[in-house]
């Protein structure tokens, strides 16, 4: 008798330890499957997850606090990863699992290309969803996303209309002109002229300052006006001998062969510590980049950067609103795809950001922030970049262009600027570099 | 376990007390085929249920992916589509062994490797030398010493980044004061290669030093002290006693820190800012980790990212028998 009961209660701790075990097991496997943050939370909201890189301005234009107001089942999550070639990747990943994908997803402008050839069957198809009017876009913008058969994956958000920003104190002090219009009269469409007034800024530079930020910076400016990238219309890589990308990379060399930059790479550390300490006179300024000045330069720049139209026009830049089809909520997150994509939205984000908008209907009643006209000198910011968008030559965008790009720039130029070695053998690397990044 | 298992078995006969087992003998072992064949299997699998845990997870999260990637690496697969993969056979291993960023990279995380492992090392040992002292506050330097580690990658690389900056840095603002030109850090081979180290030396110094005080405190005292009766002064007792007594734990910090420097990634990667992944202009300073992520997902070739992981597995293990060598030779020697 004794034996058994003490069998007995062996067995049922045995059991008590099974079922502890099994419970730890199961929970722990179920804590690594389920996705904690999506889905419906305990009050009955759904939660939203808005996956974006950089600074989009949605947040910071107080967009996702006034959706939650007038929907008050939704709560927005925008997850945020700084740097493109950080997120891209991990978009992509999410899309091909299935899993932890965010219920809206931003994607860059050369990506597009490749999400669009690649991806298309994992968007949902926001060209037919309700309130989306192809009228309201650009054209170029709505084909962009848009795959062959006729299926537009994503809502243009902004555009990358590219002026000159210049710091007119440095100018005044190198003994340049400082009127914008005179300026753009100075350089107008050609890029030498732009360089020769870099060189006589240099003959009389203020101390510890140089004409541009990068070579690089110069590169993706001028490239930006290219009707002629790295692509052909039939996907055929012209990198080589595109006219486009030759003008761009033989601009960046003189500015790097002529000790004009200040040898920074664009989005580091250091990079903004040079807007903070005023070390170069001149910079690339898409529309999404003056909010990014502003706010590395501080208060002290306010009033003394000032920006003017490029010697050539182009698109640096600009990014989309996808949704992926593995979403929760397709219906809610597409419903705020739209809204998020729609011009008066678009313009809420100008005023705040100066990202500027890809939906021509709001042009007209674009205004920028007096803060953010006064921080650039007054400059007529609107029709700056709006006369700009005008002339944004329609070209073709490949699917690797972002990793071409990366090379030329990050291995090519880099190599010329900061390493000393002659344009031929920057060219070189980077022509090997661009091998090995598509594979051949 | 035999003891129990012994008792399952021979517990349903009633040992032990005969006379119940006499009289209601029958009466108890009526459920008893059933109930004792139930009774071994648990005895068997329990113990197998209380591993499994691991294994599942082992299963998941380590056997899985190994055998995938070698799956992956034989294969032409692409971040862009993981449902179409084509067959290559070795072809992503004889393009890599073509490839000069391969062997550029193998060989910036050997030479990163060593001006970090060693210093480091030697750096550790003395300053658990150090700590080893009867010292006033000695909970604090302890702390301190750990502190670097605590710091997450990023953050100190960040601060290092910053600190190695060609321009404004604080590192060539020191140099220059001495009367240098100042240095190009990230874009001069040796001068990144250095500043990478220097990251991996600060952080992991302090951890080091703390293993080798935990073996230096294990030494038993009397062998300095009839050291010092024989006179040998505080160096040579850390040449003769010290070094000797922990070289097993000596031999244990250099597999572990080898083992580190070979999968070196995170320092590099931000120390090289955007597009760090290429390890700078050059790839002067891309390491067998950077070029795998650059490969897999930088340029979208999981397939040959595969290939890379597979050859730095086979690499790891060359260096673990080179090792396991070396330490039978050590044994052997005393």
């Amino acid at each position: 008798m004794r034996s058994s009961t003490f069998r007995r209660s062996r067995r049922s701790r045995r059991l008590v330890a099974y079922a502890a075990t099994a419970a730890l097991a199961t929970s722990l496997l179920a804590a690594c499957s389920s996705d904690d943050e999506g889905g419906s939370a305990g009050d009955g909201k759904i939660t939203l997850n808005v996956g974006t890189f950089g600074v989009l301005g949605l947040k910071q234009a107080g967009l996702y606090d006034e959706y939650e107001k007038s929907h008050p089942n939704i709560r927005i999550k925008e997850n945020v990863i700084e740097r493109n070639d950080a997120y891209y990747p991990k978009l992509l990943t999410q899309l091909q699992s299935g899993a932890g994908v965010n219920d809206v997803a931003a994607i860059e402008v050369s990506n597009i290309t490749e999400v669009v050839q690649t991806q298309g069957a994992k968007f949902e198809d926001l060209g037919k969803a309700k309130g989306v009017k192809k009228s309201t876009y650009l054209d170029w913008k709505w084909d962009q996303a848009t795959t062959e058969d006729g299926k537009t994956i994503g809502l243009g958000l902004d555009i990358g209309p590219t002026a000159l920003c210049y710091r007119k104190d440095l100018f005044e002090k190198a003994g340049l002109p400082t009127d914008r219009e005179k300026l753009a009269k100075e350089w107008a469409g050609d890029w030498d002229k732009y360089v020769a007034l870099g060189k006589k800024y240099m003959e009389k530079a203020p101390k510890g300052t140089k004409f541009v930020d990068s070579a690089a910076s110069v590169y993706n400016q001028v490239f930006a006006g290219a009707t002629e990238r790295y692509y052909d219309k039939s996907g055929k890589e012209i990198y080589e001998d595109s006219q486009g990308r030759k003008d761009a990379w033989n601009a960046a060399m003189k500015v790097a062969r002529g000790d004009m930059s200040a040898k920074l790479k664009q989005f580091d550390p250091t990079w903004d510590q040079g807007f903070a300490n005023a070390k170069f006179a001149t910079v690339a300024c898409p529309a999404w980049m003056a909010g990014y000045i502003q706010e590395k330069t501080g208060p002290e720049g306010k009033g003394q950067w000032d920006m003017a139209k490029a010697p050539t026009d182009g698109n640096w830049g600009g990014a989309f609103l996808g949704v992926p089809s593995a979403g929760k909520h397709k219906k809610e997150a597409t419903e705020l795809a739209v809204w998020l994509s729609s011009p008066e939205q678009l313009a809420k984000v100008f005023a705040k950001q100066a990202s500027f908008p890809s939906t021509p209907s709001a042009y007209a009643s674009l205004k920028p922030s007096p803060a953010t006209k006064a921080y650039f000198n007054d400059a007529p910011i609107t029709e700056l970049y709006a006369d700009i968008a005008k002339n944004i030559p329609s070209a073709v965008y490949g699917i690797k262009d972002a990793q071409i790009g990366q090379s030329i720039t990050d291995i090519g130029v880099l190599q010329v600027e900061q390493q000393g070695k002659s344009p031929e053998e920057g060219w070189e690397a980077a022509q090997k570099e661009i091998k090995d990044v598509l594979g051949q | 376990m035999s003891d129990t298992a012994e008792y399952a078995e021979t517990a349903p006969p009633g040992k032990g007390d005969a006379a119940p087992a006499a009289t209601g003998g029958k009466a108890s072992r009526t459920p008893s085929p059933w109930r004792s064949r139930l009774y071994r299997w648990d005895i068997k699998a329990s113990p197998y249920v209380f591993v499994a845990p691991f294994f599942l997870f082992f299963g998941a999260f380590g056997l899985f992916p190994l055998l995938y990637t070698g799956w992956a690496s034989l294969h032409r697969l692409e971040l862009t589509n993981l449902d179409d993969s084509t067959w290559l056979g070795l072809d992503n291993y004889t393009n890599l062994l073509q490839s000069e960023y391969f062997w550029n990279a193998l060989g910036n995380t050997f030479t990163i490797g060593v001006i970090s492992t060693v210093p480091q090392l030697a750096v550790a040992l003395g300053i658990a030398h150090l700590l080893n002292y009867k010292l006033r506050g000695s909970m604090l330097w302890r702390v301190a010493m750990l502190a670097p580690y605590a710091t997450s990658v990023a953050s100190a690389s960040l601060v290092f980044t910053l600190l190695f900056a060609w321009d404004g840095g604080m590192v060539n603002w020191l140099i220059g004061s001495v009367g240098f030109d100042p240095v190009n850090w990230r874009e001069s081979s040796w001068g990144s290669q250095f500043a990478v180290s220097s990251i991996v030396i600060w952080r992991w110094t302090g951890y080091n030093a703390l293993i080798y005080l935990a073996a230096m405190q294990a030494v038993p005292h009397d062998l300095y002290e009839s050291a010092a009766l024989d006179g040998a002064s505080r160096w040579q007792q850390f040449r003769h006693v010290t070094i000797p007594m922990l070289r097993p734990t000596i031999l244990f910090t250099v597999v572990v820190s080898t083992i580190g420097a070979t999968q070196l990634f995170g320092e590099p990667l931000l120390f090289g800012g955007t597009a760090g992944s290429k390890g700078g202009a050059d790839h002067q300073f891309q390491t067998l980790g950077l070029y795998l992520y650059d490969q897999g997902w930088i340029n979208g070739h999981l397939g040959r990212a595969s290939a890379v992981a597979w050859l730095m597995l086979v690499i790891l293990l060359l260096i673990a028998a080179v090792n396991m060598l070396i330490a039978r030779r050590l044994r052997k020697d005393r």
